[in-house]
């Protein structure tokens, strides 16, 4: 009887530090940035309520959860620590508008929605693909590019031409991000490997621990930039829009963040900051995707 | 929480937990044995064994494990030794190496608990250098140090968690999987009811153990 006492209170305990509501465990993660240091700021506790224009304006800065470690869209430079990349930019361009200073803080895939709930950022731009499982949970913008999930694997590997061939392979990709569901979906046989970051994938891919890494086209050209040895098998089969993430019911952010995008569609700055980013990598054509 | 329809997310995280289990019964058999042998040499052995059992132990003892498991899963890949491409292996070798290192520390002071006149008296008996350490001085040295190897299985099982690092398909994988599929925080707390699962009979099975070998006392 004492021991199932004692039981009890252990589970009690338990229960109560979880409805506490901060969860700073599964926020970690990122170890592996190619910049060597982990992610700036220790945010203050979770803030309730939603970030608004107004209060934002208050606080002084615009904090946006970025990868930093995804080469053209969020980049920890490591030669000078600067953030790099079209998604930064982005943040850059929006804390701008509203009069502010852009703070960016590290976003890895499993976390940006943790973040946003409990408002450590006020926005997430890290190659956030928009789905409708996570519009249950949060906002998104109009989407502000269209990637598509490829394959990466070494140029010797002639067994890995397109997507079926993947069944009964080692494939790696990221926890927590849409490009795990779609090889669940469109390789079923594949055995998944799931790292917290895509540079441990690579670095998995490059001593043969998997045949293959698929994710977005984007961020595969990262990894192509540190192993000359991979490249693209076939072509992207899947369609993926890219949109910016904010806790549910930010009407007015919404608002002001999607008339910014098509501001800077209008006048050249996103044309701009694309070319600057991510011209060298893709040969799409620079352009603001239609609001769905 | 969608649990009871054994649907792909419950399948997955069943499939960690057996994993989970696979990897600590491995790891606690491998690493005993080895600690074992480990701790013997290291009394027994002379000076070169001697030498280099002592660095065995204090180097990875003096490291943190998922460092090791990083190494390991990279040194053992094909592109280098070519051994595995398995994390679940490497996992195991990784746990198995680093908590026999302390396994060969608790045996090894089980081993100087038991009196010289014993090994004295089992070789004045006619028995080997061999047969005196299996059948005189390892049982009543192993008997002595129950309690830290309890410990040790223990803090084992709760390590393979750390496996998740090199993406070893375990339970803790298998949460942190199924949080960002379904944003549900709650895979965690099934988490730590199935290590509870483990621990809490394997305390008990130690505890029964330890009253069973000192009545034979």
């Amino acid at each position: 009887m004492k021991r199932i006492a004692t039981i009890l209170t252990m589970l009690f305990a338990v229960a109560a530090c979880s409805a506490g509501g901060s969860s700073p465990a599964p926020t970690a993660g990122g170890s592996a940035s190619p910049g060597g240091s982990a992610s700036a700021t220790p945010s203050p506790s979770p803030v309730p309520g939603n970030s608004t224009p107004a209060s934002i304006k208050e606080k002084g800065r615009l904090t946006c959860g970025v990868k930093f470690d995804v080469v053209g869209f969020g980049f920890k430079n490591p030669t000078n620590s600067q953030i790099e990349g079209f998604d930064a930019d982005i943040c850059r361009e929006i804390a701008k508008k509203i009069g502010v200073e852009a703070e960016l803080i590290e976003a890895v895939s499993a976390n940006r929605i943790p973040f946003l709930n409990e408002r450590r950022v006020d926005l997430v731009i890290s190659t956030f693909t928009i789905n409708d499982d996570r519009k249950k949970q949060i906002d998104f913008s109009r989407p502000y590019y269209v990637a598509g999930q490829s394959i990466l694997a070494k140029i010797s590997n002639t067994a890995v031409t397109k997507v079926d061939d993947l069944n009964g392979k080692n494939v790696c990709s990221a926890e927590g991000s849409t490009s795990e569901k779609n090889v669940r979906e469109k390789a079923a046989q594949a055995k998944l490997v799931l790292f917290k970051t895509y540079t441990e994938a690579g670095q998995a891919l490059s001593d043969g621990r998997c045949d293959a890494v698929s994710t977005d086209d984007v961020i595969l050209f990262g990894l192509i930039n540190a192993y000359p040895d991979t490249e693209l098998k076939g072509e992207p089969f899947t369609t993926e829009n890219y949109g910016i993430g904010m806790k549910k019911d930010s009407t007015e952010l919404k608002k002001l963040v999607d008339d910014e995008l098509a501001a800077m569609d209008a006048d050249g700055r996103f044309k701009a900051l694309w070319e600057k980013n991510i011209g060298k990598y893709t040969k799409k054509e620079p352009k603001l995707p239609p609001a769905s | 929480m969608n649990l009871l329809p054994l649907d792909e997310n419950a399948a997955l995280f069943a499939q960690g937990y057996l994993t989970t289990l696979q990897l600590s019964i491995g790891a606690i058999v491998l690493s005993l044995v080895l600690g074992t042998i480990v701790a013997c040499l290291r009394v027994w052995g002379g000076a070169v064994l001697e030498a280099l059992t002592r660095g065995y132990v204090e180097f990875f003892r003096n490291t943190p494990l998922l460092v090791q498991l990083l190494f390991l899963a990279v040194l053992l890949a094909p592109a280098n030794l070519n051994i595995t491409r398995d994390a679940f292996v490497a996992a195991l070798i990784g746990l198995s190496i680093y908590t026999a290192s302390y396994v060969s520390e608790a045996v090894r002071s089980g081993i100087l608990s038991v009196d010289l006149r014993q090994m004295e008296a089992a070789r004045g008996l006619g028995l080997s250098q061999l047969e005196a350490i299996r059948f005189v001085v390892l049982p009543q040295a192993i008997r002595t140090v129950i309690p830290p190897l309890g410990n040790l299985s223990i803090a084992l099982v709760k390590n393979t968690a750390i496996a998740s690092g090199i993406a070893a398909n375990e339970m803790l994988k298998a949460a942190g999987v199924l949080e960002s599929r379904t944003l549900q925080f709650e895979w965690y707390y099934l988490a730590v009811l199935g290590y509870w699962t483990m621990t809490i009979p394997l305390a008990w099975l130690v505890g029964r153990i330890e009253r069973r070998l000192a009545y034979a006392r």
